[in-house]
């Protein structure tokens, strides 16, 4: 059911006028921070304002969107946007990857390649990599002008001179294109190669900080490392219990208080359809087994 | 006088008619090369449709327009301002600008945005006879390998791809076909 109470996608015209005027000047200059005055939305900051902006600027009659919370369609902040949407623009909605033309994320990117015909939009908290450097917007925008991004490589360099290699292991800093440092917003640097040469189009929004960046497909992403200390994307050394998966981002569950745990796909789409064709992990059931209990 | 034709001709469904269009819009720029239909808006001669419904759909009282002598009648400046309530400026400080390749030369005095602030840059649509995926090689983000695009001509886009991250991004339009040319594209001759 619609709330015809609200224009199609909640924005007004203006507003989303607007928000499309700066997602096209993102998608312009790979990796620039635009600045957009944000909007309060029916929701608190850091529940996805931003994305929920960039999303309602995009959506069309004719979407089938789907939303994932750390990779999960279940949880709260995933359910109620989604419910969002369906209220105030009457769109489809899914929980399959491939059946999506618009996925909105908090802090994963789905396992399964994305495609020409899907735009991903990210929210994001804390849009400036430098920030926690430097405080100052007037000195950050000054080094992105310049293009001097010699203390994100020294912040670096202290992870591997206190701890050996480089600690950071989610919001790892890229550099898109070869020109601006971008923050990926909270992603596992599990998730960071697949943000380079995309098929799909990534749009970023940060509604506290009122900011909109964007990567068109194909653009190149290189996440920050050293010769001598090469990027890795890590993940926990496991397969899921649940699907058996060797390759997918998990989640670490615990289980009891005598230390036991389990380890899960973070994306829980794709651990659902691997389980559905038949896979199982260490603690698996067939999908069967459990709709039947 | 109000002419007739100046009150018609916007968008049925303003909603989702401008929502259709701007995912065109988006696909258009952030795919360079992708040649898109674009239609909704019945604008007054010489606009084509495209560069009528791209109006309805970016343009309002915070966007100023500069409309190239080719395209500043009284036909097309009422009715953007019936429909948009744009206003009207020199092409240094407009946010947009309108008309034929060669009716917006110099392309050089138009707004580069800063080097702070590179966002604040012109976008032209640029109203062609014919778009085709024939002409001048495209490579850059946005594009697999390379593309091509029917340009008016080389040499001004690579002078504004010299200035990345600053230089103005381009809309292409002919009848109801929308091309992009954002400033990250590289240009070349074949």
């Amino acid at each position: 059911m619609t709330d015809r109470a609200y224009n199609f996608a909640y924005l007004d015209e203006q507003t989303k006028r607007m928000i499309r005027r700066a997602i096209l000047k993102g998608v312009a200059v790979p990796g620039y921070q635009v600045p957009f005055a944000s909007r309060e939305m029916p929701m608190p900051y850091g529940w996805g304002t931003g994305g929920v902006q960039v999303t309602a600027a995009c959506l069309t009659p004719e979407d089938r969107l789907k939303v994932i919370d750390q990779g999960a369609d279940d949880t709260t902040n995933a359910v109620s946007i989604r419910k969002f949407f369906q209220r105030t623009a009457d769109i489809a909605t899914t929980e399959a990857t491939s059946e999506a033309t618009l996925i909105q994320t908090r802090h994963r990117i789905p396992e399964q390649a994305l495609t020409e015909d899907q735009i991903l939009v990210y929210q994001v908290p804390i849009p400036e990599p430098l920030r926690f450097l430097e405080p100052r917007e007037t000195e950050t925008r000054k080094m992105h002008e310049l293009e001097e991004y010699g203390l994100m490589h020294v912040k670096l360099y202290e992870d591997i001179a206190r701890h050996g290699h480089i600690a950071t292991a989610y919001a790892y800093p890229v550099k898109v294109e070869g020109r601006y440092v971008m923050d990926p917003s909270p992603i596992p640097k599990f998730d960071n190669p697949k943000l380079s040469d995309s098929p799909a189009l990534q749009l970023f929004g940060a509604g506290r900080e009122q900011r909109i960046y964007a990567l068109p497909p194909y653009t190149h992403v290189v996440s920050l490392d050293f010769e001598d200390h090469p990027f890795e994307a890590s993940k926990a050394p496991h397969d899921c219990d649940l699907c058996g998966a060797s390759d997918s981002y998990l989640d670490e569950v615990i289980t009891d208080d005598r230390g036991s745990r389990m380890y899960v796909c973070s994306d829980t789409d794709h651990c659902r359809s691997r389980r559905a064709a038949g896979f199982t992990g260490r603690l698996g059931t067939p999908l069967a087994t459990e709709a039947a209990e | 006088m109000i002419a007739p034709d100046t009150l018609s001709g916007g968008l049925a469904d303003p909603a989702t008619d401008a929502a259709r269009a701007f995912r065109a819009c988006l696909t258009a720029l952030s795919r360079p090369g992708t040649i898109v239909a674009l239609r909704g808006a019945q604008p007054p001669a010489p606009l084509s449709i495209a560069a009528g419904t791209l109006l309805l759909t970016l343009l309002d009282g915070t966007t100023p327009i500069f409309l190239a002598p080719s395209h500043d009648t009284p036909a097309v400046r009422d009715w953007i301002t019936f429909h948009c309530g744009a206003p009207f400026a020199p092409a240094e400080e407009a946010a947009f600008a309108l008309g034929t390749w060669a009716a917006l030369q110099p392309v050089i005095r138009f707004a580069i945005g800063q080097p702070d602030y590179p966002d604040r840059a012109c976008t032209l649509i640029i109203e062609c006879p014919a778009l085709s995926a024939n002409g001048p090689r495209l490579r850059g983000p946005g594009i697999k390998d390379s593309a091509h695009l029917s340009l008016p001509e080389t040499a001004a886009f690579q002078a504004n791809r010299a200035l990345f991250p600053l230089g103005f991004d381009a809309f292409l339009t002919a009848g109801d076909q929308l091309a992009g040319l954002p400033r990250s594209t590289i240009v070349e001759d074949i």
